[in-house]
C-alpha cells in the first residue's frame, strides 16, 4: 500500500504526526487527519497549546489515549530546539560547576511556591546542565539508554553530547530529599508545629505530588532534547508511555499498577452494561402457555399474542484461585478486584490464594473494603506459604484439592490465574483434570505472552491441554476474556 | 407545507477567536480553560459537534447552557435515557388528535382529510427536530448520550452528520442553520466509533488549581479568598486519594456554600471532619480519607 506522498510543508509533517500515532496504538483514520488539517488551517500556530488541545480534539476519542497523545505531540511540536532556556538560570559556583546546594535552594523555593511555570523552566535548565551525557566525546559517543546514568558529568562544556540522561540530572539534585526541608519552610520554620495532624498529611501530599510533578517535567525534556539527537521516531519507540489498558501486568510499574487499579470500577461498569444488553437481546425462550391463556381472555378465548418464556439468567459460583507470588500478583490483584466488582452478577464469589500452600482469602473482599492494600493482608496470611516461598502450582492444587473438597461443584466456574511456573516441580496434572471434571466451566488467565508458554520451567502448555488457558497480558484483554465468560 | 431545503449558507460564526470564547464565557459566569475555548471554538468553526466526556460534576451540561447564553442562542435539550426511542427524540404525530379530526371531517374528500391530517397542526416536534427548524442560532445538547440504547446512535447520526431529517409524509428537511451541537456521556458504555469519528472529541477533566479557585470564588462570591484557597488544596488531596468517586468542582463548590452557610470561615480539623460528608458521598470513601489523611 502506497499512499500518495506528500512532499514537505505543515501537510508533510501532520501526516507524520498521524503515522507516529498509529504506531503508539491510537487509531487515526483518513477522516481524523483530514479535520486535524481544518483544524490547524482556523488556529492560531502560535499558540503551541491550543493547537495541542485543537488536535486531541480531533484525533482522539477516548480519554485514554490522552498521556500517549501528549508525548508524541512534544517530540512533533517541540517548544524549541536546543536548550530553550526561559529566565530561571542554574546558580554556578566559581570554578564554573553547578553550585549543586544553590540549586537546590532554588528549587525547594519553588516547591514551597508551587510556582509551575517556573519549575518548568528549572527543569529545562537542570536537564542541560546537568543531564547531557559524553558531552565533548564528539558525536563518535556511543549512545546510552536513558536512564543509564554513569558517563562524565557535563561541566566539560563544549562538544554535543551523546544523549541526554534524566536519571543523572535527578540524582544531582535529588528533589524527593527537598520534602522534610519544604515542609518545615511551610510550617514557618524547623522549630514551628502543625496545627494539627490533618494540616501536616495535607502539606505533605501536596508538596509530594509537585516533586512528583516536577520529575515527569524533567522526564519529559530529556525525552525532547534526546529526540534531537536520536531523531523523534526513535525517541516515540521507547519514551512514550502505553496507554493504560495496553501496559503489561508483568512489567507494570508501580505507578501504572496504582493507575490500573483507579481503571478496576469504570471497567466493572462498562462489562455490566455490555451483559446488560446482551442479556435483552438474548434469544426468547419456550412459549409460556399460563400466561398466553391468560392474554387470550381479551380476544375471547383466541390466542392472538403469544407470551414467551425469558431465559433465567444464570448466576453461576465464580471461584478464583490466584497466584499472589512476586510479579505475578499485581495481575492477580487486578483481577480480584475486577471480579468483586462484578460480583452482582454471580451468585457467590470464592477466592484463594497461593504461592506454594493455599489460603482462602474470601473474608477480605467485603463489599466495603479497601481493595487498595489488599495484597499486603493476603501475604501476611499464614499457610499462603507452605515451604519455600517459591510458586508451586502442584502442590497448591493438592492442598486446595484436599483442604476445599466441596468448593468446586457442577455450579462452580473455576478461574486459574498465574503464569504457570511451577520452578520445574511437579505440575500435578491429575488434581487440575479431576478438578476440570467437577466444574461446571474451568478456565486459565495467564499473564504471559502466548510466545512465552511452555518455556523454561512454564507448565502453561501441559495445563493448557486440560483447560483452556488465555493469553491476559493487558487490562484491555483480559476484559475481553472475562466479558466472554460472563453468564447470560 | 413548505420544507424545501435551505442550501449550503455561509454559516455565521458565533465567535471570533479562541480569546474570545473565554471572554464571552467568562462574561456569563462559565471560566474555561484552554481545552474547552479551543475545541468550543473549534466546534462552531468546523460546523461539527462537539463530544464532551468527563467524570459527573465538572461542568459538561454547564458549558452548553453557558454558550447558549453567551451567544444568545436558545438552548434545545435532548436527555437521553435507556429506552429512549425515536418518537421522545424526534418527533411523533399526535394519534387522537388526528383521529378527532377524522371523525370531525363527514363529507370531506379523502385527500382533504389526508393532507390535512399530517400538517403542522398534528405533528408533535421532539428536540431533534425543534433544533433542527429553529430559524434562531440554536443550542443543542444532547445529554447524557451514553444511557440511550444503540439504536438511538444510528438515529443521531443521521441528524448529526448532515443536519437533517426525514419525515415520510413531508420530506427532508434540511436545518436553516446548524445548531452547535453538544453531546456529553459519562462513559459508563463506549460510544459506536461512527458516532465518535463525526464529532469532536474533548475530555473534561478536573480543572488545575489556580482555575478551580476562581471557579469557585466567581460561583460563591461571598466566600473569602483564603478559604477558598484552602479549600481547592484539600480537594486536590482527596483527589489524589484512591476514592470511589473522586470529589468534582460542584463538590467544591457545594462544600464552599456549606461553609458559608454554617458561617465558617476558618478551615480546621473540626470543620472539616463535620463537612467532608458534602465531598465524599460513600461511606467508605469518608473513612478512607479521615484515616489516610489522619483526621481522627
Amino acid at each position: 500500500m502506497s499512499a500518495p506522498s506528500v512532499t514537505g510543508g505543515l501537510p508533510a509533517h501532520l501526516v507524520d504526526f498521524v503515522g507516529a500515532l498509529r504506531r503508539a496504538g491510537i487509531a487515526v483514520g483518513p477522516g481524523e487527519s483530514v479535520d486535524a488539517a481544518a483544524v490547524i488551517a482556523e488556529l492560531d500556530l502560535l499558540r503551541r497549546e491550543q493547537v495541542r488541545e485543537g488536535l486531541a480534539a480531533a484525533m482522539l476519542r477516548r480519554s485514554g489515549q490522552r498521556a500517549v497523545f501528549d508525548a508524541l505531540f512534544d517530540l512533533w511540536f517541540p517548544l524549541g530546539q536546543g536548550a530553550a532556556l526561559g529566565e530561571v538560570a542554574l546558580p554556578y559556583a566559581e570554578d564554573g560547576s553547578v553550585d549543586v546546594e544553590a540549586l537546590r535552594d532554588l528549587l525547594a523555593g519553588l516547591l514551597r511556591d508551587g510556582d509551575t511555570a517556573a519549575m518548568a523552566e528549572l527543569a529545562r535548565a537542570i536537564v542541560d546542565g546537568l543531564g547531557a551525557v559524553g558531552r565533548g566525546q564528539g558525536q563518535g559517543g556511543q549512545g546510552q539508554g536513558q536512564g543509564g546514568g554513569g558517563g562524565d558529568r557535563g561541566d566539560g562544556g563544549g562538544g554535543r553530547p551523546s544523549t541526554w540522561s534524566a536519571y543523572q540530572a535527578l540524582n544531582a539534585v535529588r528533589p524527593e530529599t527537598l520534602l522534610a526541608r519544604v515542609l518545615a519552610d511551610l510550617r514557618g520554620g524547623p522549630d514551628a508545629a502543625w496545627d494539627s495532624p490533618f494540616a501536616e498529611e495535607v502539606s505533605r501530599r501536596e508538596v509530594r505530588e509537585r516533586i512528583a510533578a516536577f520529575r515527569r517535567m524533567v522526564t519529559d525534556e530529556t525525552r525532547r532534547r534526546g529526540a534531537e539527537i536520536r531523531g523523534r521516531e526513535a525517541a516515540a519507540r521507547t519514551g512514550v508511555p502505553k496507554e493504560g489498558d495496553r501496559v503489561d501486568f508483568l512489567t507494570a510499574n508501580s505507578e501504572q499498577l496504582a493507575d490500573l487499579r483507579r481503571r478496576v470500577a469504570p471497567l466493572a461498569r462498562h462489562l455490566a452494561s455490555r451483559l446488560a444488553a446482551r442479556r435483552r437481546r438474548a434469544r426468547r425462550g419456550p412459549i409460556d402457555l399460563r400466561r398466553t391463556l391468560r392474554r387470550s381472555m381479551s380476544t375471547g378465548g383466541v390466542p392472538m399474542r403469544p407470551a414467551f418464556r425469558r431465559p433465567r439468567p444464570g448466576r453461576p459460583e465464580l471461584v478464583l484461585f490466584c497466584d499472589v507470588s512476586g510479579s505475578v500478583a499485581g495481575f492477580s490483584h487486578f483481577t480480584m478486584m475486577l471480579v468483586q466488582a462484578l460480583r452482582e452478577q454471580f451468585s457467590r464469589i470464592r477466592i484463594f490464594c497461593f504461592v506454594d500452600g493455599c489460603v482462602e482469602v474470601t473474608d477480605l473482599f467485603g463489599p466495603n473494603a479497601d481493595l487498595g492494600g489488599v495484597m499486603a493482608e493476603i501475604t501476611a496470611r499464614p499457610g499462603l506459604i507452605a515451604f519455600d516461598g517459591h510458586s508451586d502450582y502442584g502442590s497448591a492444587l493438592g492442598r486446595f484439592r484436599e483442604g476445599w473438597p466441596d468448593v468446586v461443584g457442577p455450579r462452580t466456574s473455576l478461574l486459574l490465574l498465574g503464569d504457570a511456573r511451577t520452578n520445574y516441580r511437579d505440575p500435578n496434572l491429575t488434581v487440575l483434570t479431576d478438578l476440570a471434571e467437577h466444574a461446571r466451566h474451568v478456565h486459565w488467565l495467564n499473564p504471559e505472552p502466548q510466545a512465552q508458554w511452555g518455556t523454561g520451567d512454564s507448565a502453561a502448555r501441559r495445563y493448557g491441554e486440560v483447560v483452556p488457558m488465555h493469553e491476559c497480558r493487558t487490562a484491555a484483554q483480559l476484559a475481553g476474556v472475562v466479558s466472554g465468560l460472563l453468564p447470560v | 407545507m413548505s420544507t424545501e431545503p435551505v442550501g449550503e449558507k455561509a454559516q455565521k460564526a458565533l465567535f471570533d477567536s479562541v480569546d474570545d470564547v473565554v471572554t464571552r464565557l467568562a462574561d456569563v459566569g462559565y471560566l474555561a480553560s484552554t481545552a474547552v475555548a479551543t475545541t468550543v471554538f473549534l466546534a462552531d468553526r468546523l460546523g461539527k459537534p462537539l463530544l464532551v466526556e468527563g467524570p459527573a460534576g465538572v461542568g459538561k451540561t454547564e458549558l452548553a447552557r453557558a454558550v447558549a447564553d453567551a451567544t444568545g442562542a436558545g438552548l434545545v435539550r435532548l436527555q437521553c435515557y435507556e429506552g429512549i426511542d425515536e418518537a421522545r427524540a424526534l418527533y411523533e404525530w399526535n394519534h387522537a388528535k388526528q383521529l378527532l379530526r377524522i371523525t370531525a371531517s363527514q363529507g370531506e374528500s379523502w385527500d382533504d382529510t389526508r393532507d390535512d391530517v399530517f400538517s403542522e397542526e398534528f405533528l408533535l416536534p421532539r428536540p431533534l427536530l425543534t433544533a433542527i427548524r429553529r430559524e434562531e442560532p440554536t443550542v443543542l445538547l444532547v445529554d447524557e448520550t451514553d444511557k440511550a440504547d444503540v439504536e438511538v446512535e444510528g438515529l443521531l447520526l443521521e441528524v448529526l452528520g448532515d443536519f437533517q431529517v426525514t419525515v415520510p409524509e413531508w420530506g427532508t428537511i434540511t436545518a436553516n442553520q446548524r445548531p452547535f451541537t453538544l453531546l456529553t456521556s459519562n462513559a459508563t458504555r463506549e460510544l459506536s466509533e461512527a458516532l465518535k469519528r463525526r464529532c469532536l472529541f474533548l475530555h473534561l477533566d478536573f480543572p488545575d488549581p489556580e482555575l478551580e479557585r476562581r471557579i469557585v470564588l466567581a460561583r460563591v462570591p461571598q466566600l473569602p479568598e483564603a478559604l477558598a484557597e484552602e479549600l481547592v488544596r484539600i480537594v486536590g488531596v482527596l483527589r489524589g486519594i484512591q476514592l470511589r468517586k473522586a470529589p468534582s468542582v460542584s463538590e467544591t463548590i457545594d462544600w464552599g456554600r456549606t461553609l458559608l452557610a454554617l458561617g465558617l470561615d476558618t478551615l480546621d480539623d473540626e470543620t472539616v471532619r463535620a463537612t467532608l460528608g458534602v465531598v465524599l458521598k460513600h461511606q467508605a470513601d469518608a473513612q478512607r480519607a479521615v484515616a489516610e489523611l489522619r483526621l481522627n
